[in-house]
This record gives structure tokens, sequence and C-alpha cells, in this order.
């Protein structure tokens, strides 16, 4: 798939942010005044902004609100929801927690709940996707919101909780690889169902339809080099997670806790890159670019 | 709503013979010429007479080669559009509502005013049958030329598709398929129809007729007659007549 930056600025920054929403929602931690303000406006930064990017890749992003029109069916539909809801309980919550120092913990239970669910639905437009083998399994929500939950325990400042998610990230993160490596082979749709023509020999891909570019091939077929990806592998593993956990169980710096945050972006926002980039839809088949 | 209908009155699709088809793209240009001139936007082209041409098309053929474990290599023309699925993954992906299956029919249409162009749709369908206009910003699919086949304007013979109006080799065949009187029906039945990737669970109304096995030109051992000999022999091996004498003649000079 093609690893539009849109997207991959999307779903890194949203889900850092709503993982964070999530642990203030808990009130973890329970800040009051400026020390809140900040935390809070950290978060929504992070959502809101990723939200923004995501609808840099629409064709028509002033439609965007029938997009909520369609949640019966549509993961997208529902995730667009989700996060209005999280956003608008999460807004409230903040507003009475910073401004007349009244938390209602009810509403942050129930924003925090809205913010993981949000991150639930993001994951599940990608997981749901059959034409994707890569992405069409229960480890993607599993991992994308491991990450979330880390990343947001990490922000918020949850020294004993965000090692632990971290780590169950990194484990989902590596059983996502090898299980993705394997899995267009293991989807049984290869270029003979592709084409219907097994039963006869191997087939092999002649003449595409067309000498020039087209939307299904710059969109779906973007192929990474083995080695490129190993690469980058070990940069996402060491940076996104590594660095933030060994940052963490040692004694607490300011200086060590940015730097912690600053990599483990770094490191998921690479991930998030191979994500995209890795992930071959099966219509590259019928052009033989499998 | 992008729920899909639980059952569809007809089924009207499109049975495409592979063993005809003889890849001339007759049916690319029709359906290009049809439908960025009626139904919907335009079909646009981007950089049309540059060094990158790219545009958006509702059908493209694809050439394969298919070798069998012995014999010669066969060469297949493969035409690929919207297969008008009846689990169509593409419509319930989609948040707005714009894609959509009919009831009466089962043709699988996007209503571009409400499309917001996310594309979800177009990674949903295994077949590569969606494309984004990049001029419009909406998502474009075959529509089964859906404003030729009830057109009462168009003299009878003009009311199908106009890829299957257009195939100089009756390769593509237009009908209810959910009929299984009907002539498309019968014509799967007869030549084996098969579905595309059916482990995808997209369940395709169209159907593909696989190629007929093609003749072989076995090597001929000792003693083995070869019927196409007695044909293939020289007509005149020695020359006679006026031809003769002057290849004589010529000899001696
Ligand atoms: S072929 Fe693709 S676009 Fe057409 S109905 Fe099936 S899934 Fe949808
Ligand atoms: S591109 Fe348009 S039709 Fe396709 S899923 Fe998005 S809104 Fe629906």
């Amino acid at each position: 798939m093609h690893p539009a930056p849109s997207v991959i600025v999307f779903t890194t920054l949203s889900g850092l942010g709503f993982g964070l929403l999530f642990w203030l929602g808990l009130g973890m931690p329970a800040s009051e005044g400026w020390v809140a303000a900040v935390f809070f406006a950290i978060a929504f930064a992070l959502s809101v902004g990723g939200l923004l990017a995501s609808t840099f890749h629409l064709g028509h992003p002033e439609r965007a609100v029938k997009a909520f029109s369609q949640w019966r069916s549509s993961w997208l539909s529902r995730e667009g929801i989700c996060a209005v809801a999280a956003l608008s309980v999460m807004g409230l919550y903040a507003a009475l927690v910073v401004l007349f120092g009244v938390r209602l913990s009810v509403l942050g239970w129930l924003g925090a709940a809205l913010s993981a669910g949000t991150v639930f639905t993001t994951s599940m437009i990608y997981a749901q996707l059959r034409t994707v083998p890569r992405w069409n399994t229960a480890l993607t929500p599993a991992l994308f919101l491991a990450l979330s939950l880390g990343g947001g325990a990490l922000l918020a400042g949850q020294v004993s909780l965000a090692p632990w998610f971290l780590t169950a990230a990194a484990a989902l993160q590596v059983a996502w690889w090898v299980r993705g490596d394997k899995a267009l082979l293991q989807s049984g749709t290869d270029m003979a169902s592709a084409t219907g023509l097994g039963e006869i020999g191997t087939v092999r891909a002649f003449e595409p339809p067309h000498t020039g570019n087209n939307y299904l091939l710059r969109e779906f077929v973007h192929v990474v080099g083995r080695k490129h990806a190993v690469k980058l592998r070990a940069i996402a593993l060491s940076l996104g997670y590594m660095v933030p956990v060994l940052v963490l169980v040692l004694p607490f710096s300011h200086l060590m806790a940015l730097l912690a945050v600053i990599a483990h972006v770094a490191g998921v926002a690479a991930s998030r890159w191979l994500f995209f980039a890795e992930a071959e839809h099966v219509v590259g088949l019928y052009y033989g670019k499998r | 709503m992008t729920d899909l209908p639980e059952a569809t009155q007809r089924k009207m699709g499109l049975v495409i013979d592979l063993d005809t088809c003889v890849g001339c793209h007759a049916c690319v240009v029709s359906c290009k010429g049809w439908n960025t001139e009626n139904y919907g936007a335009p079909l646009s082209d981007q950089d049309p007479y540059g060094a990158d041409p790219s545009g958006t098309f509702l059908n493209r053929v694809h050439s394969y080669e298919v070798q069998p474990e012995s014999g010669a290599a066969q060469l297949v023309h493969f035409p690929k559009s919207c297969l008008h699925c009846e689990d169509a993954p593409c419509v319930t992906v989609c948040p707005t509502g714009a894609s959509y299956k009919r009831v009466e029919d089962g043709i699988v249409l996007v209503n571009e005013s409400d499309c917001i162009g996310c594309g979800l749709c177009a990674w949903a369908c295994p077949y590569g049958a969606r494309e984004m206009d990049a001029a419009e910003g909406v998502m474009k699919k075959c529509t089964l030329c859906v404003d030729r086949i009830y057109n009462e304007n168009l003299p009878e013979v003009d009311r199908v598709p106009a890829c299957v109006r257009t195939c100089p080799a009756g390769a593509r065949h237009f009908g209810d398929l959910g009929d299984p009187q009907s002539d498309v029906s019968r014509l799967v039945e007869a030549r084996g129809g098969m579905d595309l990737m059916p482990e995808q669970g997209t369940k395709p109304v169209n159907k593909y007729l696989p190629p007929r096995p093609k003749d072989r030109t076995e090597p001929v051992g000792p003693g083995e007659i070869d019927i196409l000999a007695p044909l293939l022999k020289p007509v005149a091996e020695e020359p006679r007549g006026f031809v003769g004498w002057l290849d004589k003649m010529l000899e001696k000079i």
C-alpha cells in the first residue's frame, strides 16, 4: 500500500493523543490547574491534529460530515463518531477539571473508554480488510491499542505502567511482523485464484493493461526492498520500544523523558510507515507484482 | 445505508469468455467513451499527451501467459471490471452511504455527490475495480451502463453495456445471472463459468468462462503418421514445363 504521509501522521499522532486522553480520563495523573491544562492541551493537540491530517487525503473534505452516517456497517464511520464523542466528553471533563477544579470521575471513565474505542475503531478499518492479508488479523487492533496505551502512559508520566505496556506492544509488534510475512501466502489468494487460470498451468503476467501508471498501481502496489525493511524494523523496535523502556527504568530526569518521547514517536512513525509500505494488497497479483 | 440488501430481485452482470477474447481493448475504449460523457463525473486523464500519462478507466484488459505442465504456453487476454459482487465489501466499508447495491438489479453504484473520496472502498475491493478520479476526487466504477440498459431513447439492440455492444469477438455477454433459465446462466452452466478469487468471499455476480484447451502440435515419433504431412508437402519438388526449361537453360549458362 502507498504509505501516504497524511495517514502515517494521523495514525501516529492521534494514537498517542487518544492514549494520553485515556490515562487522563482515568485520573492518572490526577493533576489540577496549569499542570492539568498542559496535559490536556498536549492530548488534544495530538488527537485533533492527527484527525485533521487524516482529512488531507480526502477528495472532498467539505462533505466529511456525511461520514458519520453509516455506523451500522462501516468502521470508518464508527471511528469518526467515536472520535468526536471522545473529544467532546474529554473536552467537558478537562474544562471542569481545569477551570472549576471539579473532577467528575464517571465522565472521565466514559471519556477514557471512548478514547480507547477510537483507537480500536481506527485499527479495525485496517484489520477488517481481507484484501490486505497482512492487516487482516486480531493482532492489528491488539498492537494499535497496546501502542496507544503505552505511548499515552509514557506521555502521562506513568513510570510504573508504561514499561509494561510498551514491552507488551513490542512483543505484539514482533508477532505481527512474523505473522505478516507469511500472511499473503497463507491467505490462499494468488495469481491462480485471481485469474482462475491455475487449473491450466502456471500463470505469469504477460502484458499489463496500460503502459503508463494508474491509480491502482500508485495506491496499492508498493514494493519495499527486503534489506530496507529489516533496517527500518530494527529502527522502529529500538527507538519506539527499547529506548523508552530503558529510560523509564533509569532514574527520572525531564530531559531523558523528553528524549524517550521523541524516540517513541519516531519509532512508531517508522513502524507505521512499514505498516503501509509492506502491506500487500491482493490487486497487485493481477499485475504480477507480488 | 451501506448495509447490503438481503437479496436482490435480479442479478444483472457480465459473462466474459476468456476463450474468445482477442485482447483488442475495444471494450476499454467504448467504456471510457460512454462513461466519460454520461453518468456522473467524466473519466479524466492526467498528462495524456505527455511523458507520464495516466487516467481513470472502469474496465482494463490484462494479458497472461499460462504454462501447462507440458506443451506450449497459452496466452489469455483478461478483461476486468466491477463484478457487482453479492457480498460487496466495497459497499459495507463506505462511511458516507455513497456506495450502494441496488435491490432491483444488484448493480453496485456510487452516488458521487455523497462521496468524500476517502478511497476505502477501493482498498476493500480485491479486484481493483474502483479507481479514484484524480480530477474530481470521487470514486469511479463500472455502472453496468445503468444509463443504457434501461434507456428507452436507445434502439433496443443498444440497451446493453457499451463493452458488450462493442466487443467484435462476442466475448462479452450481459444478462440476469439470478435467473437459471437466462442465456447467460445457461452459458455459465455449459462452459463451467468461474468466480475470481472465490476465497475472498465476495460472491461475484460476473462470471468468467475458462479458455478451452488449445490444439496441440505433438512431435511425430518414428513409424507414426503425421496426418498433416500430405498438406504440408512442397507442391512442386522439380520445376517442370517452361519454368523447368528456363531453369535448365540458366544452369547451363
Ligand atoms: S468487484 Fe470490487 S467494486 Fe465491484 S462489487 Fe465487487 S468488491 Fe465492489
Ligand atoms: S471513496 Fe466515496 S464511495 Fe468510496 S468509501 Fe469513500 S465515500 Fe464511500
